[in-house]
């Protein structure tokens, strides 16, 4: 096989814990409990190892980041391994105060996100009263330097008010926008029948957020990315599995992509007991999916196998019971049906019985 | 956001990074949720995008450490590109 690219990016989860209690986010239904997380030490450790890597990116996520106490001490070393660190936030357990230390310390960037343009949904959304607090922080970020990158999770429930969300987004001067489709994982996967959106609301979202890119082109950039289920082809998971990308769950596992925990037949490896090093160029999950020899039909002799390298595993996993399978978002995939099923039966909303599931704390 | 010309004064935009990376062997310039590699010219130009000097002095300069001349119309041609980019702004 071809050398083994360096990870580029960390994706350091700090925590699994969260004041809010979204039904989309993509944390696996058994959380990791804060009695198991990484201790501070342990992070900088993941933190120097990485970075003696190769990885430059750094993303701070969770759960909610913000919960832990020590995420200055994290930053602060970031910074001084020459990282370029970005806090995943929903900006809950922020204050001015705390904006000022991190740009202090040197965080390069926040990123805030949104559950909706106005109060009531957003607040819905997000299982608890979070929307003003939100504005403001969204707004101390920008007056403390940061350039202001939102991110709008949109899905059946919110999508229908992207205009409207990308006016709450000039009016707060962001430099960047993401409007992030649900990826169906964790509690997304589970409260699917209530969050797919139609195909009618996918174009009419891609529509707004094409005049807008046009509009605000120079000011504001706007990212927007059609969900896998309306698409022919899958995503390149992760950029291609053990080639960019790696994350740390709170617990320590060192992860190919955030959801391979729930992979059936993959040996995770620990932080605790490894060192990234090894994980990363000989640990057998890191291997599993590189290169083409795992591939099965239609993948193995695919044309587009260089592009998406057959999908994510997680989703064949999760939709076909085998993660060597096509990503049965992609046309090609004998497991495709799944996918106009799964669209069919939550645009019946036969879902009467089973109640929007809310994420545990 | 003022224009290009020669007493214009560039520098990176707010959140970009510019730096060496050693793993990779190559400059790069870092950004929310983006990383590129740059090659050799764009990084000689990017270090000197330091909000100081304008970019005559900036020719010039490039014009001496590498013993060039003839720079002008390369570099203009990059800061436009990088300006587009978004990498860069005037002030
Ligand atoms: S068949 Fe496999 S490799 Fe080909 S496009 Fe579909 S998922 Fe990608
Ligand atoms: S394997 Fe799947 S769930 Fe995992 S990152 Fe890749 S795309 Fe996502």
């Amino acid at each position: 096989m071809a050398k083994i690219p360096p990870p580029l990016w960390l994706l350091a989860e700090v925590t699994h814990s969260c004041p809010l209690q979204c039904p989309y986010c993509s944390n696996p239904l058994e959380l990791v409990p804060k009695k198991d997380e990484l201790d501070t030490e342990t992070w900088l450790k993941v933190l120097h190892q990485a970075r003696k890597l190769g990885a430059a990116q750094l993303g701070f996520s969770g759960g909610e980041p913000l919960v832990r106490k020590d995420l200055e001490v994290l930053v602060g070393e970031a910074r001084k391994l020459g990282y370029y660190s970005n806090l995943i936030t929903s900006g809950v357990g922020m204050d001015a105060a705390r904006v000022e230390k991190f740009r202090e310390l040197g965080l390069d960037h926040i990123q805030i996100s949104f559950q909706a343009d106005d109060a009531s949904l957003n607040d819905y959304l997000a299982g608890t009263k979070a929307f003003q607090h939100k504005l403001d922080m969204a707004r101390a970020v920008k007056a403390s330097g940061y350039p202001m990158v939102l991110c709008f999770v949109i899905h059946r429930q919110n999508m229908h008010r992207v205009a409207q969300m990308l006016d709450l987004a000039v009016e707060l001067q962001a430099d960047y926008v993401e409007l992030a489709t649900t990826q169906f994982e964790g509690w997304a996967l589970a409260n699917r029948d209530h969050l797919l959106p139609s195909l009618e609301q996918v174009r009419a979202a891609e529509r707004v957020a094409k005049s807008y890119q046009e509009k605000l082109k120079g000011q504001m950039r706007i990212y927007y990315v059609v969900p896998d289920y309306y698409e022919q082809r899958p995503k390149a998971c992760v950029a291609g599995w053990g080639r960019v990308f790696l994350a740390v769950a709170p617990d320590g596992l060192a992860l190919p992509c955030h959801s391979a925990r729930s992979l059936p037949g993959l040996e995770l490896h620990n932080v605790r007991e490894h060192d990234l090093d090894w994980i990363w160029y000989e640990s057998s999950a890191f291997n599993y999916f590189r290169g083409e020899a795992w591939m099965k039909e239609p993948c193995r002799s695919c044309d587009e196998r260089e592009k998406d390298f057959g999908g994510c595993h997680c989703q064949a996993f999760k939709l076909t019971g085998d993660p060597k399978n096509a990503d049965p978002t992609c046309a090609k995939s004998p497991h495709h049906h799944l996918i106009g099923q799964a669209i069919d039966t939550s645009q019946l909303n036969l879902i009467s019985s089973k109640p929007l599931l809310f994420r545990k704390r | 956001m003022s224009e290009l010309n020669l007493t214009s004064v560039p520098k990176l935009a707010a959140g970009y990074r510019f730096q060496w990376e050693e793993v990779q062997q190559t400059h790069v310039l870092l950004y929310p949720e983006g990383m590129v590699q740059l090659n050799d010219t764009a990084a000689a130009v990017l270090a000197l995008c330091d909000g100081q000097r304008n970019v005559q002095t900036l020719i010039a300069d490039l014009e001496r450490d590498y013993e060039i001349e003839g720079l002008q119309e390369d570099v203009l041609q990059f800061l436009v590109q990088a300006q587009a980019e978004g990498w860069i702004r005037y002030g």
